[in-house]
């Protein structure tokens, strides 16, 4: 076993193991924390695969702002973990049977003789950059589809901020123009009354 | 000798999957952890987008695989936009809670 198998096959341990943790943690804050291991992970495992770029997209985008929302969100919501967790295992085995179904099923597809390409069969050159073919491909055969992927992020920051907007706060204010204006007359009354004697 | 090849990229990917798949059955009372194994979901994909556009030789998987980033993100942003409008309503985000369509 080579270097860069065994660093594969830690990686996908490390993967792996998160991937679990995320779906059986008891606290959701510990959930995120290992779905941010996962994405850490899966970047270095895509720097083996020579996409340096979207490595890096992982990272910043994913650990350092969605995992971030997630992690503001679980820590905002007052959850109850006792109610949520009840019956937690209760589908585990409907589950588990339909996960390995899957992985079989995958495997036996996936692990064939065709799809036996050796890693080292396909390197990219010495000298190309991932990052300036990724950036020459968006700009020319993907330019539209790229400048939908910004229209969609606008809509999306819109549609999050309009359903969590609750309004102007209203406050109160003072208007220094009357205030100025105000006479004594305007505040207080002198009225006269009689002395009364008893 | 063991050597790394293109199906044990697919099959993580896999696996992956189906631990999210797994998560979904599991945590159907938590919105939260269904939003997360959602995002492992399209990781499992993202995966096999990117071992494919490395042994294919070909970047067009790499880019797809950036507008799958940008329109998670945007999931995610919605996504959770929508349970925290849910949690102020209803003071809690659990699934049962939620059978109502009363606003």
């Amino acid at each position: 076993m080579d270097f860069q198998t065994a660093v594969f096959f830690f990686l996908s341990a490390i993967l792996i193991f998160a991937a679990l943790r995320v779906i059986t943690a008891r606290n959701p804050v510990y959930a995120a924390l290992h779905l941010m291991l996962a994405f850490f992970t899966t970047g270095g495992i895509w720097l083996m695969l020579q996409a340096e770029f979207l490595a890096i997209a992982l990272i910043v985008v994913y650990v350092g702002a969605v995992m971030v929302l997630f992690l503001f969100v679980v820590m905002m919501l007052d959850i109850n973990i006792d109610r949520i967790r009840e019956g937690f295992w209760r589908y585990l085995p409907l589950g588990a049977v339909l996960g390995l179904l899957m992985v079989l099923e995958m495997g036996l597809v996936l692990g064939s003789k065709y799809f036996q390409v050796p890693l080292a069969e396909a390197t990219v050159p010495a000298g190309v950059s991932n990052t300036r073919e990724i950036g020459a491909l968006l700009v020319t055969d993907y330019v539209l589809p790229f400048e939908l992927a910004a229209v969609i992020l606008l809509v999306g920051m819109i549609a999050a901020v309009v359903l969590t907007f609750r309004g102007v706060k209203k406050s109160k204010i003072s208007n220094p123009n009357t205030q100025v204006f105000v006479k004594a007359k305007d505040r207080i009354r002198v009225l006269q009354m009689p002395v009364e004697k008893d | 000798m063991l050597t790394l090849s293109l199906s044990h990229f697919l099959i993580l990917g896999a696996i992956l999957f189906a631990i999210a798949v797994v998560g979904i059955f599991l945590n159907r009372k938590n919105l939260i952890v269904l939003l997360m194994a959602i995002e492992l979901m399209l990781l499992a994909v993202n995966m096999n987008f990117v071992a494919f556009s490395h042994f294919l030789g070909d970047l067009s998987g790499q880019v797809f695989v950036f507008f799958i980033l940008a329109v998670a993100a945007a999931e995610a942003a919605i996504g959770l936009a929508i349970l925290i409008v849910l949690f102020r309503n209803l003071k809690s985000i659990h699934v049962d809670d939620l059978g109502s369509l009363k606003g």
